[in-house]
């Protein structure tokens, strides 16, 4: 069986660089655009990519974001080097946040951006060490 | 070639050649063209001698192109003079179409915000990069369409002349508002029958104007209303909704507004005005003064004018409500590119075009004649053009191949 062809990109993303701030989930959207994938496919990506992205800029010191499209599936893979969540379970409660006021002042932190991934992604994997950081398997099917 | 927003031009042969596809008709190229070469196609007098009867409709924009004493209603004498059988307002109709959204924006319960409609190289951008928006476009017609509609049903049963017989004629502001009528977005024919641009008549009008005693025309159906803010970024709405609306100019950040509406944010916002042009229509290639010159003067009439409504809003409800104003159709998604439509082979092109972009120098010199070396890389793959036409990867291998 020939091999299924497979896009690949990473990105480097710096905590609190909020001047590049939104740039890989963006570039990784145009992507998806160009190779024509559904819209309503791209929007959910794009949504879990983004919020993905932020909770990078917002809350770990730098990450790696790769994603993946086959024929199949978009696969987007975050893996940040951070405090970590001491609590998963209540981080992807709607409205839980441990957000700084500074950052609640930028009006960022509500306590969405988890839940928001996982409305938007078929599946959603979240494994995190306290101390050292995060990573996230977010899995959008075509 | 880099003045271009959505990187459509290609140098062949030291000639500009445009993707059509790519192209959303901006008109930043004709800007940046240091030869002048790049014209926008209107009309001029002589197309309309087949009509018995025409009717200028200048883009409200032209008000804001003379002295502060010369009013509208003396500028659309200027136009009778000059030749048209007769010159009406726009801004009127301007006013009506911001109380028919005022009134879509009461009933409407969807996801916010909504999209003005009204800039067609915004709505081509749309189409192109951000489909899943297309709905968010606001199904209401243009003044320019409202007011040649209302004039053509005047005219043929004042003079009872058939509907071929009266060429309506707008003097527009951009070359994107022609190409709007040339071709609608959602199919519907336009009411326009031809179209000049403000900048090819304004010496004429100017002259006309000049040799006017100013005096009588001021005062006949002087021009008033909130429409005559309009050519004006934030005019749409912005008086009716100051709290809920978003006006903003110029395609950089459009893209961006756009782009957060996609991801889902500023739902807190009902209606975004988005304007090619960062001072809105007022700043069209096709128009004259500078553009805060022109933006001062349209301001200073809003000023003194704009608060003399010209329309009955109960009466533009009812109409609004009887779709008067309702848009019917839809707009197709038209995407820039299509890379192949078996999405299998579109991410197999899109890896060979990221491994070819790897190639290049990536320093975007532009002698190979596009204007990034990523779209470069789309051209090799896409067979629009060859590896070689890279002048740096050439010299690069040459250097490796004499000294191994």
């Amino acid at each position: 069986m020939p091999e299924e062809p497979l896009f690949v990109q990473r990105f480097e993303i710096g905590g609190r660089d909020f001047r590049n701030a939104g740039k890989a989930s963006t570039t990784a959207k145009a992507i998806l655009k160009e190779i024509g994938i559904h819209p309503a496919v791209i929007r959910r990506a794009a949504i879990a990519a983004y919020e993905a992205e932020m909770n990078v800029v917002l809350y770990a010191r730098k990450g790696i974001m790769e994603i993946r499209v086959s024929p199949k599936d978009i696969q987007i893979r975050l893996e940040d080097e951070g405090d970590g969540i001491a609590d998963v379970e209540l981080a992807m409660q709607e409205g839980y946040s441990t957000a700084s006021d500074e950052i609640r002042e930028m009006g960022f932190g509500a306590g969405l951006g988890l839940p928001n991934i996982k409305k938007n992604a078929d599946s959603f994997h979240i494994h995190s060490v306290v101390g050292k950081g995060t990573t996230l398997e977010i899995t959008v099917l075509l | 070639m880099r003045a271009c927003p959505t990187q459509a031009i290609r140098v062949r042969q030291g000639k500009a050649e445009i993707l059509e596809d790519r192209c959303i008709d901006c008109g930043e190229c004709a800007r940046a063209c240091p030869h002048k070469a790049i014209i926008p196609q209107t009309n001029s007098f002589t197309d309309f001698s087949r009509f018995k009867y025409t009717v200028a409709l200048p883009s409200p924009v032209l008000y804001g192109h003379f002295r502060k004493d010369i009013l509208p209603a003396t500028i659309l004498a200027g136009l009778r003079k000059i030749g048209f059988d007769d010159a009406c307002d726009v801004a009127c109709a301007s006013e009506a179409v911001s109380i028919a959204i005022d009134g879509y924006l009461d009933s409407y319960r969807g996801p916010l915000p909504l999209v003005s409609p009204f800039c067609p190289t915004v709505v081509r951008l749309i189409q192109a990069r951000y489909p899943n928006l297309i709905d968010l476009l606001i199904p209401i017609d243009s003044p320019m369409e409202i007011a040649a509609r209302e004039v053509r049903h005047r005219k043929m049963e004042e003079l009872g002349l058939r509907r071929d017989e009266i060429g309506v004629i707008y003097l527009t502001p951009c070359p994107a508002k022609i190409v709007a009528i040339k071709y609608p977005p959602r199919k519907a024919v336009s009411h326009i029958d031809g179209v000049i641009a403000i900048a090819d008549i304004y010496y004429l009008l100017l002259s006309a104007i000049a040799e006017m005693k100013n005096g009588p025309y001021a005062d006949v159906n002087p021009v008033g209303g909130s429409g005559l803010g309009w050519p004006v970024l934030g005019g749409q709405l912005s008086f009716l909704r100051p709290e809920s609306s978003l006006p903003v100019g110029g395609l950089h950040d459009v893209e961006r507004i756009l782009h957060e509406i996609e991801n889902g944010k500023l739902g807190d916002i009902q209606y975004v005005e988005c304007h090619a042009c960062p001072e809105g229509c007022c700043g069209g290639l096709l128009t004259v003064d500078n553009r805060y010159l022109s933006r001062s003067k349209i301001l200073n009439l809003v000023a003194r004018f704009g608060s003399t409504p010209c329309q009955d809003r109960e009466k533009i409800r009812e109409l609004y409500r009887d779709n008067y104003f309702s848009l019917p159709g839809e707009i197709p998604s038209r995407p820039f590119t299509l890379l192949d439509k078996d999405i299998p082979r579109a991410i197999e092109k899109r890896k060979r075009i990221q491994e070819t972009f790897e190639e290049l120098p990536q320093i975007d010199c532009g002698a190979c004649g596009a204007p990034t070396c990523q779209s470069f890389a789309e051209d090799v793959v896409l067979q629009r053009a060859a590896l070689e036409d890279c002048l740096a990867l050439k010299a690069r291998q040459a250097h490796t191949t004499a000294s191994p």
